[in-house]
């Protein structure tokens, strides 16, 4: 390696390094110290052990908020992603008047801190008597993720693409033949994409839970009860949980994300 | 023009209408849900901030009482500013942060491999934000990690007052927004033509005035949009100063959810809401501006 090139990496280096550094420091505690062997996850560390994680399963308030996270993020991601594509297609290959403006109502609650739109929820619902509960939550999730859905399924809907559909169709494709070897394949990562990017934001969400939420609460809101009792092992395996189920959301999302970019740069 | 051309027109247009109520109709129940479930309940706070608790009633007469509660006492207006305090620092700090990690991402690596180092980079953005503050009180705590450190090190004595203030409210927002960040910015900048750059330098420009004039101007969209998601995030979030915090000083969200849970007083909460509506707002205005001021 030549001394420029070497310079050049150690510029490299020293860039990423302490940035990298920055970023994964507080995971990386929080995960070493969910195996600490005493009962303060502070140094020096001490085991490796499993307790805390077995704790952590015998304890119900954990597993049953697993569950509620669980079915809430399942069903109202199913359900913001089904809006959003319906959404995408009805504006991306209709000629709607006031499309923009349209575009615009949607895009709308990224604008709005997810405490605010809570608050709305919760005056609303309860103007209307709608009572707390994990239906009342789901609804402001899908609040919440109907935008970054649309956004994600919504710039698959590209000129390119409908290029490809029309090219299917000059070479004699019938219209389910193009809707199913050309428009299904090209938008399936967009729609599993919007599906994960909603589930990870769905699982991870606390303040909209907290606040249309009564007797059943997520697992966010019960790991924020458990930090009333300060550093506690437990809690690091709860998070570590989270973070787990998130990282693997958010890395196939990626990859589902990535793979498309690939193919159109190779396309 | 003949009668057929004539048919053929308003055919076209009847196509056209079906066409229109066809997209409309997939768009609508999108549409409904976010009228039904958030523009009612934002017009809802809006409504809400103009009734008023006396004790336990609702007085549903409008006024402007809670606005001018909110300008008499000084513990709301001190929430306001040590809000906006934050946010600004937050977001100049994480675009500070941001750019250099994006910029050697997209300049210093191989193309191939950049995706994977960008995944790396924002990893830890998948993590909640309950547990992300709480990793953070791990780090930074009186028995920490860094203070714990630094005394088996021998280098101080005492722990260094590291957790419960506001460098560690700042700290966590930071942590988080310089991922997202990244994400903004690294987008603007691997869509500019490296040719660009190459030009300016055969044309005399040195590497500052390339950077200054080509690749800064050409990112501006990227650090707007990261900007802009780190203010909505920052002065809207509750948790990151109330575990990181302490309660030394209260931000906005926490006054907010003071006003819901401890005093039941849901218009007070909803007026509050409307001023950190209205301060979003000022900074999208803001940050508009000075895209379109930078295009020009």
């Amino acid at each position: 390696m030549s001394a420029a090139a070497l310079r050049q990496h150690a510029t490299t280096g020293l860039i990423l390094g302490p940035l990298l550094l920055f970023v994964y420091l507080p995971v990386a505690v929080l995960v070493l110290f969910s195996f600490h062997e005493g009962s303060v996850p502070v140094p020096p560390f001490e085991g490796p052990s499993l307790e805390w994680y077995r704790e952590m399963l015998d304890d119900e308030r954990i597993t049953d908020a697993t569950w509620n996270s669980a079915i809430v993020g399942l069903l109202s991601s199913a359900l913001a992603t089904l809006l959003a594509t319906l959404a995408a297609w009805g504006l991306a290959r209709h000629r709607v008047p006031g499309r923009r403006l349209l575009e615009g109502l949607l895009f709308m609650p990224l604008a709005v801190s997810y405490l605010v739109i809570g608050v709305g929820l919760l005056v609303a619902f309860s103007a209307v008597g709608i009572e707390k509960s994990l239906v009342a939550v789901g609804i402001g999730h899908v609040v919440l993720n109907l935008p970054l859905a649309f956004a994600v399924v919504y710039g698959q809907f590209d000129p390119e693409q409908a290029r490809l559909e029309q090219a299917a169709r000059d070479l004699g494709a019938s219209e389910p033949q193009v809707f199913l070897r050309v428009t299904v394949p090209l938008l399936r990562p967009a729609i599993l994409g919007a599906f994960l990017l909603s589930l990870t934001f769905s699982w991870d969400e606390f303040v909209v839970a907290f606040l249309l939420s009564a007797f059943d609460p997520t697992l966010p809101v019960v790991i924020w009860g458990m930090l009333r009792t300060g550093l506690n092992p437990q809690t690091n395996a709860a998070g570590t949980l989270v973070f787990l189920v998130s990282v693997v959301a958010g890395i196939v999302f990626e990859l589902a994300v990535w793979r498309r970019g690939r193919r159109e740069r190779l396309g | 023009m003949g009668v057929t051309a004539v048919m053929a027109g308003s055919a076209e247009s009847a196509s056209r209408g079906r066409d229109a109520r066809k997209g409309l109709a997939l768009a609508a129940p999108a549409l409904l849900w976010t009228l039904a479930f958030f523009a009612l309940p934002s017009g809802a706070i809006a409504v809400w901030s103009l009734f008023r608790r006396e004790g336990a009633e609702l007085v549903t007469t409008p006024g402007l009482d809670n606005y001018r509660r909110f300008l008499d006492q000084e513990s709301f207006r001190l929430g306001l500013l040590n809000s906006v305090e934050v946010t600004l620092t937050v977001t100049v700090l994480a675009v500070l942060l941001a750019f250099p990690l994006a910029h050697a991402i997209a300049t210093r690596i191989r193309p191939e491999r950049q995706r994977l180092w960008l995944m790396a980079a924002v990893l830890p953005f998948w993590t909640s934000y309950v547990v992300r503050s709480y990793a953070w009180l791990l780090v930074l705590a009186p028995e920490g990690v860094v203070n714990g450190t630094l005394m088996t090190l021998g280098l101080i004595e005492e722990p260094l007052a590291l957790s419960f203030n506001r460098g560690a409210t700042i700290t966590g927002f930071v942590h988080f927004s310089v991922m997202l960040c990244t994400l903004t910015i690294y987008a603007s900048l691997v869509r500019i033509d490296p040719k660009l750059g190459l030009a300016a330098a055969d044309l005399g420009a040195n590497r500052w005035q390339v950077f200054t004039r080509i690749t800064l101007p050409l990112a501006a969209p990227g650090i707007a949009a990261g900007a802009f998601l780190t203010i909505v995030i920052t002065i809207g979030d509750y948790i990151t100063p109330q575990i990181l915090g302490g309660n030394t000083e209260l931000l906005m969200p926490q006054i907010i959810l003071l006003q819901i849970n401890r005093r039941a007083d849901i218009p007070m909460a909803a007026a509050l809401s409307m001023i950190l509506m209205l301060m979003v707002t000022i900074a999208y205005l803001a940050l508009a501006r000075w895209l379109t001021g930078r295009r020009r």
